[in-house]
């Protein structure tokens, strides 16, 4: 016997390493049940991680716009409108009025990190016979590629942009057979038309991004568009992304633009997330409770084996309440010894998945982020769901009479 | 010489306030005197069991008064009940009992470390020194369940002696052993008695052995029906 431990720690973890076949079942139930929690939450973090990391560095998180232009029916005089049918109007490229004003009280916002202007639009790429309709891109790229990191995703020659510079997608490049240091006509639908150098080459890894996306220096984009002095979007980043929702709505409250934030450009992506946190927090209900009925059954079992043990040692002078801890410890061992084991299958589930689930040319699907306290919330989780699951065992077994105990 | 036990109108029902509401202890009056020997007899049914649970403060009278020392234990607390059981009672059941998962000296150990919490040094000395006595030094690290019935039996003294008891309850101790060991386990108890002063009180259905006790009290039917002094046995001492 170890001096450090009381009574009850000593009698509980006999009891439990005499009992070893059921103690080693149970122990291996909620091994596997801590094991999928382990492996699912690190998977739904991996995902999410990784689509929110590749979100927030491929978008602004805010976008502010010029307001929609809306028609307005005409009035012959109060309350009596004279046409009956408002046809919407066109959406011409315009340019945010008064955007410096706009762009000065952003910056000066405390929850705005980064705002920079840009200018963008559609626009014909050609190279000899080949021609592709893309979107360009006009803005500073001190701030811009802060915000949306273009040079880490360049694959070939660089990002420093210079007025007759421009940067293309892989997929373009690819339909155009252009290189770097190769020269595309960029043509726009008002007629602007500039012979730009290719200097990068990006991978954004989407393959409609990298056919379409071609980014030029604001003042370049201004003169295609025609839209000299003028700017199409203000992006931000703010210091809270996941506030971002509602900075925009404050920023659309209180000055003339349209704010779109990343988070109801991406809706139907974030509902998809929401779906995935439910359904794996009911997996964890219900896994959490398997075991915990698991426990309770074992404890239940072992009061009923122990009657007798529990009758002698009452007589000795046991109290209750001792005898109360001894198996509400074993419950909590139980839980604390199964969710190490767990946590041991479920990382080892995660490194088998990550060395085999590969994509067609080898690289990782996505990598994985396992953080620490996973790791130790399960354990806790799994501690106080044993000890919780002995209560009943634990009361059931102090409330033996002790003569009844004795004589079975 | 002062009472070390006084039973005064014990009574004891089962389903009490029921249609079938049974006595089966019908007014018990006995003393009990420091150093004693007694032998507890009577037939199956006839209440001994029940009458030694309630002088374990296992359980609790219908009425009457139980003293210990002069002490009334009715009005205690369940709590008290269990100290004051595991300070001055030491009992010995007839199957044994010892807890499987523990060695003979952990066996002898538990009374103390229950009252004392946390193991020490003490605590195995005082086990070694008890299982030496009931001649099972070399089996100190042994199972309970590897070893035979009367070495369970005397492990199950040991422990019952462990905390200095002023009084050991035996319920049938011996009846599950062959003639030797019952021979051995009696005279082990004798010699405790004789040497360190415990009061004992036997159940036992063994005419020879109540026949070595300095007295013995019949229970017939809830009743006493004898108590008397075991005169050859006194002048043999």
């Amino acid at each position: 016997m170890k001096p450090w431990l009381t009574f009850a720690w000593i009698a509980a973890l006999r009891f439990l390493a005499e009992g070893r076949m059921q103690s080693g079942f149970i122990l291996s139930g909620i091994a596997i049940g801590v094991g999928v929690i382990v492996f699912m939450s690190a998977m739904l973090t991996s995902v999410q991680t990784n689509f929110t990391n590749r979100v927030l560095t491929s978008q602004p998180q805010i976008q502010l716009l010029a307001p929609q232009e809306v028609a307005r029916p005409l009035r012959w005089h109060d309350g009596v409108i004279e046409a009956a049918i408002v046809q919407q109007p066109t959406q011409r490229i315009l340019s945010i009025d008064q955007w410096q004003t706009i762009l000065a009280a952003m910056r000066a916002r405390p929850d705005v990190v980064i705002a920079t202007p840009t200018v963008s639009g559609s626009a014909l790429a050609v190279r000899g016979d080949a021609s592709r309709s893309i979107g360009i891109f006009g803005m500073q790229a001190d701030d811009y590629f802060r915000i949306v990191r273009v040079p880490n995703y360049i694959v070939a020659g660089n990002s420093e942009l210079g007025s007759d510079d421009i940067l293309v997608g892989l997929e373009l490049a690819k339909d155009i057979g252009a290189t770097i240091g190769d020269k595309i006509n960029v043509t726009t639908a008002i007629g602007g038309s500039r012979t730009l150098t290719i200097k990068g080459i990006f991978d954004l890894g989407n393959k409609g991004a990298n056919a379409r996306n071609a980014y030029v220096a604001l003042r370049t984009a201004q003169s295609l568009l025609g839209l000299l002095g003028g700017v199409t979007t203000i992006d931000l980043t703010v210091t809270d992304v996941y506030a971002a929702e509602t900075i925009a709505q404050d920023i659309q409250a209180t000055l003339p633009v349209e704010a779109d934030s990343w988070i109801k450009t991406n809706a139907q992506i974030f509902t998809a997330i929401r779906a995935q946190n439910l359904s794996s927090a009911l997996i964890r209900i219900f896994v959490g409770l398997s075991v915990a009925f698991g426990i309770a059954a074992v404890l239940v079992v072992s009061v009923l084996q122990r009657s007798k043990d529990i009758g002698i040692l009452r007589a000795m002078g046991c109290a209750r309440g001792q005898i109360l801890r001894v198996f509400l410890i074993q419950g909590g061992v139980l839980g604390f010894v199964g969710s190490l084991a767990g946590a041991l299958v479920g990382a080892a589930a995660l490194m088998v998945w990550h060395r085999y689930a590969r994509q067609a040319d080898g690289s990782e699907l996505f990598p994985l982020y396992i953080q620490p306290s996973l790791f130790v919330s399960s354990a806790a989780l799994a501690t106080i769901t044993g000890v919780i699951a002995g209560i009943v065992p634990a009361l059931r077994a102090a409330s033996l009479d002790p003569v009844d105990a004795i004589d079975g | 010489m002062a009472d070390l036990l006084a039973l005064e109108g014990i009574r004891k029902s089962y389903n009490v306030g029921t249609p079938v509401e049974t006595e089966v202890l019908h007014g018990i009056d006995v003393t009990i005197h420091p150093r004693e020997f007694v032998a507890l007899m009577g037939p199956s049914g006839s209440g001994k069991s029940t009458l030694l649970n309630i002088i374990g403060l296992l359980d609790r009278p219908t009425s009457g008064r139980l003293s210990i020392h002069g002490e009334d234990t009715t009005q205690l607390s369940e709590a008290a009940l269990t100290s004051l059981r595991g300070h001055t009672i030491g009992f010995v059941f007839q199957y044994h009992y010892l807890i499987s998962a523990f060695t003979a000296r952990e066996n002898v150990m538990m009374p103390m470390l229950l009252d004392r919490g946390r193991p020490d040094a003490t605590m195995e000395r005082r086990a070694d020194e008890l299982l030496d006595w009931v001649d099972l030094g070399r089996w100190r690290n042994n199972r309970a369940l590897n070893m035979s019935g009367g070495q369970q039996q005397r492990v199950a003294i040991a422990r019952a002696l462990a905390m200095d008891p002023l009084l050991v309850l035996a319920d049938e101790p011996t009846g599950n052993l062959d003639t030797a060991s019952a021979d051995a386990v009696f005279e082990l108890m004798q010699r405790f008695n004789r040497e360190r002063g415990t009061t004992f009180l036997i159940v036992t259905h063994n005419h020879d052995l109540a026949g070595r006790c300095d007295r013995i009290i019949q229970v017939v039917d809830g009743r006493i029906t004898e108590d008397r002094i075991n005169v050859l046995e006194r002048h043999s001492q």
